[in-house]
């Protein structure tokens, strides 16, 4: 266990924190302000995937596709907003939660229906395929480097809009409470529908810079979204920099777990108890932290609100 | 009156339905993956199936083929309750399929318990090669560990002295590993069994960061399906093509190929795998089965394609032997046991698990004629090659 690899698996484990990140962000905004449980957030992640996949070997540029797919999943968002989530935002939890799986059921087989079962996989440009040499000994894919520096400037934006526009303002109040903030005259279904696209746009920013990794796949989003429930329970409903520091916590124990737990467990397990051990306490590992976390923090790291 | 004579009529009518069929034909239920990335694999299956069908023009002694597809969603409780529809509700013949090794182990019992033929079309768990090994049972694929126990011997002789493995964490990737693990007689310097089922590890950046740091002189992988593709990209990504040597077995085929051509994954072409069958394989009911696919749907047909066309092949074996007498198991039993079908890997005889005896050849990957990617032949590994679970099972 040198540090040469230590240093790319706290990379890798960055990677996947950001990309929770951006998920999170929009499922965070929406359950905080709006007060509404969107399973079928993961289902921009997956559009945001197939849209890009599509323009990419249609146009033969990673990076027009890129262009193009982002606002085209916020139109989506705007348009799913306005014609299906506002209708929810009135009813309990539960509800929701059969509105928006329904939902989920719905974009899974309207994708296999336009895309196939097989899901799409495209190349990156040649400029992203390669390595890059960090210090003497560390290589990393020029791409996933790209992952993390998109994924930390959106971050940084949307601290900014958050922290200091008035538009950001609007969001916190409505954040910590909704109802005042329709008392004082704001136009809250503009702010909401604003909130719900922004936050589809960024799911599907995630799922198109994870496509040319994993490929773009029927479902994809359902997968990570629970990862990115946990991310917000741990960072505090409603909070951006819970979600920012409640993905980094997340990717980096789930990316360092698993590649470390196996050498961790053999200093007081038998060789063979921990090879089938760890992948499994791994896998259990992040649940295990909201546990604990819910435990001490009910309202999560950063949570607005405490109930 | 009328309140009682509706629901006694719908029963009437329901307690009919099944009788309208099943007095001629065949009846094979089908279980595969048709829902979630898997269902390219399941289409595969099922495209064969149909085609095998259409070969037998749709007769099998003097009765119509019915095929009854269900899916099981990639899931063991799904497929233990398909199959048990279909045992129960269908009343059929024959089940057949399972590309999991995990839904077949949880379905077994539906078939097997109530005395129908349940044959494996792809998952060949080590249990139902050794302890649960049942008379009517039988396989139309490999029992897990031979395709990499080949790979085993492919790394011993190429010299390889240090490996990196990587599967899937569940049954038939612990199979996969324990096989490669026989017969290679160099050192494992590091294994990783990675999450799987319906939410599966498609990231692999931390596995191979470790794989590439571990001084290995080559990496053995099985990643079917979907998760095949997005490992292919990874690997040539993290700039291994080079440096780490790729062996993989069911990973690398018909499915994952022209995904990986479409975009461009040139670190694939040249890359070893092993396998009992491959397009190329020269018997003429291979041949009638390539070109019939090719014809029909356009695409070369995977390993699972082909395990499903022999599958078909081998119930009408058992159903002409007795000339349609779906009542004479014996007889049924006796005749899949001769394995006297044509079969796409030429002759081959079953041993006493039901378990096929049989070559394992290595390909490489290829670029065809038309600039196809596909798998061809170079050299036969093992002949006439058997399991050795089969040792547990007493039958």
């Amino acid at each position: 266990m040198d540090s040469a690899l230590v240093m790319i698996q706290v990379l890798n484990g960055l990677q996947l924190g950001v990309l929770l990140f951006l998920l999170a962000a929009g499922l965070t905004l929406v359950f905080g302000i709006m007060d509404f449980i969107n399973l079928a957030h993961g289902a921009f992640y997956m559009l945001g995937a197939f849209i890009c996949a599509t323009l990419a070997l249609w146009l033969d540029s990673f990076l027009l596709a890129v262009l193009l797919a982002v606002p085209l999943t916020f139109v989506i968002g705007v348009v799913v907003e306005l014609g299906i989530a506002r209708q929810l935002y009135q009813a309990d939890h539960l509800e929701q939660i059969l509105a928006t799986f329904g939902l989920i059921l719905i974009a899974d087989t309207l994708v296999q229906m336009i895309w196939g079962p097989e899901g799409l996989t495209f190349a990156l440009p040649e400029i992203l395929n390669g390595q890059v040499r960090l210090f003497d000994d560390v290589e990393f894919p020029v791409y996933r480097i790209l992952i993390i520096s998109v994924g930390l400037l959106v971050a940084l934006a949307l601290y900014v809009v958050v922290s200091h526009t008035r538009i950001g303002m609007l969001i916190r109040a409505g954040a910590s409470n909704r109802r005042m903030v329709q008392a004082l005259g704001v136009d809250i279904r503009m702010l909401f529908t604003l909130v719900f696209a922004a936050g589809a746009a960024m799911a599907g920013l995630a799922g198109l810079m994870i496509a040319p990794i994993t490929e773009a796949s029927i479902g994809m989003g359902n997968e990570i979204l629970i990862v990115a429930f946990v991310v917000i329970v741990i960072g505090g409903i409603g909070s951006v920099q819970g979600a920012f520091f409640g993905a980094m916590l997340v990717g980096l124990i789930d990316t360092l777990s698993r590649s470390f737990l196996d050498d961790f467990l053999r200093l007081f397990l038998s060789h063979q108890a921990a090879e089938t051990s760890a992948p499994a306490i791994s896998a259990m590992l992040i649940y295990i932290l909201m546990a604990v976390i819910l435990t001490f923090r009910p309202q999560g790291l950063f949570g607005a609100r405490s109930s | 009156m009328i309140k009682n004579f509706i629901p006694g009529a719908l029963a009437l009518i329901i307690l009919a339905l099944p009788g309208v069929g099943s007095a001629e034909s065949v009846k094979i239920g089908f279980v595969t993956t048709l829902t979630t990335g898997a269902a390219v694999i399941g289409n595969d299956m099922r495209d064969a199936v149909n085609l095998a069908v259409e070969d037998l023009n749709g007769r099998m002694g003097d009765r119509d083929i019915e095929v009854i597809f269900a899916d099981d969603g990639f899931k063991p409780e799904t497929g233990k309750q398909v199959t048990d529809k279909l045992v129960k509700s269908d009343d059929v013949d024959f089940v057949a399929g399972y590309i999991w090794s995990h839904v077949l182990l949880a379905s077994q019992k539906s078939v097997l318990n109530a005395d129908k033929f349940l044959i494996s079309v792809n998952a060949g768990p080590s249990q139902l090669a050794g302890k649960l090994c049942h008379r009517d049972f039988f396989s139309t694929s490999w029992q897990n560990d031979q395709t990499p126990m080949a790979m085993g011997a492919v790394l011993s002789q190429r010299g390889i002295g240090k490996l990196y493995v990587m599967a899937p964490n569940y049954a038939a990737g612990k199979n996969m590993v324990a096989g490669v693990e026989r017969t290679f007689k160099g050192e494992i310097v590091g294994k990783d069994l990675t999450k799987w089922g319906k939410d599966a590890q498609l990231d692999f950046s931390a596995e191979l960061a470790t794989a590439k740091a571990s001084g290995a002189e080559a990496l053995f992988v099985f990643y079917p399906g979907k998760a095949g593709g997005a490992f292919m990209k990874q690997y040539e990504q993290a700039g291994l093509a080079d440096k780490l040597p790729l062996y993989t077995v069911f990973t690398v085929d018909a499915i994952s190929l022209p995904k990986l051509q479409q975009a461009n994954m040139k670190a694939v072409l040249g890359s070893l795998t092993t396998g009992f069958w491959g397009p190329g394989l020269e018997n003429p009911q291979n041949a009638r089965f390539v070109e019939g696919f090719l014809k029909k749907y356009g695409r070369y047909p995977s390993f699972y394609a082909a395990q499903s066309y022999d599958s078909i092949f081998l119930i009408n074996s058992a159903v002409e032997s007795v000339g349609g007498n779906l009542q004479d198991r014996d007889g049924m039993r006796a005749a899949m046991e001769k394995a006297d079908f044509p079969s796409v890997r030429g002759s081959f005889s079953y041993g006493a698990n039901h378990f096929p005896i049989q070559n394992f050849y290595l390909l490489e990957v290829v670029a065809d004629g038309n600039g196809n990617w596909t798998t061809e032949i170079r050299s036969t590994v093992f002949e006439n090659h058997q399991d050795t679970y089969v040792a547990d099972c007493d039958l």
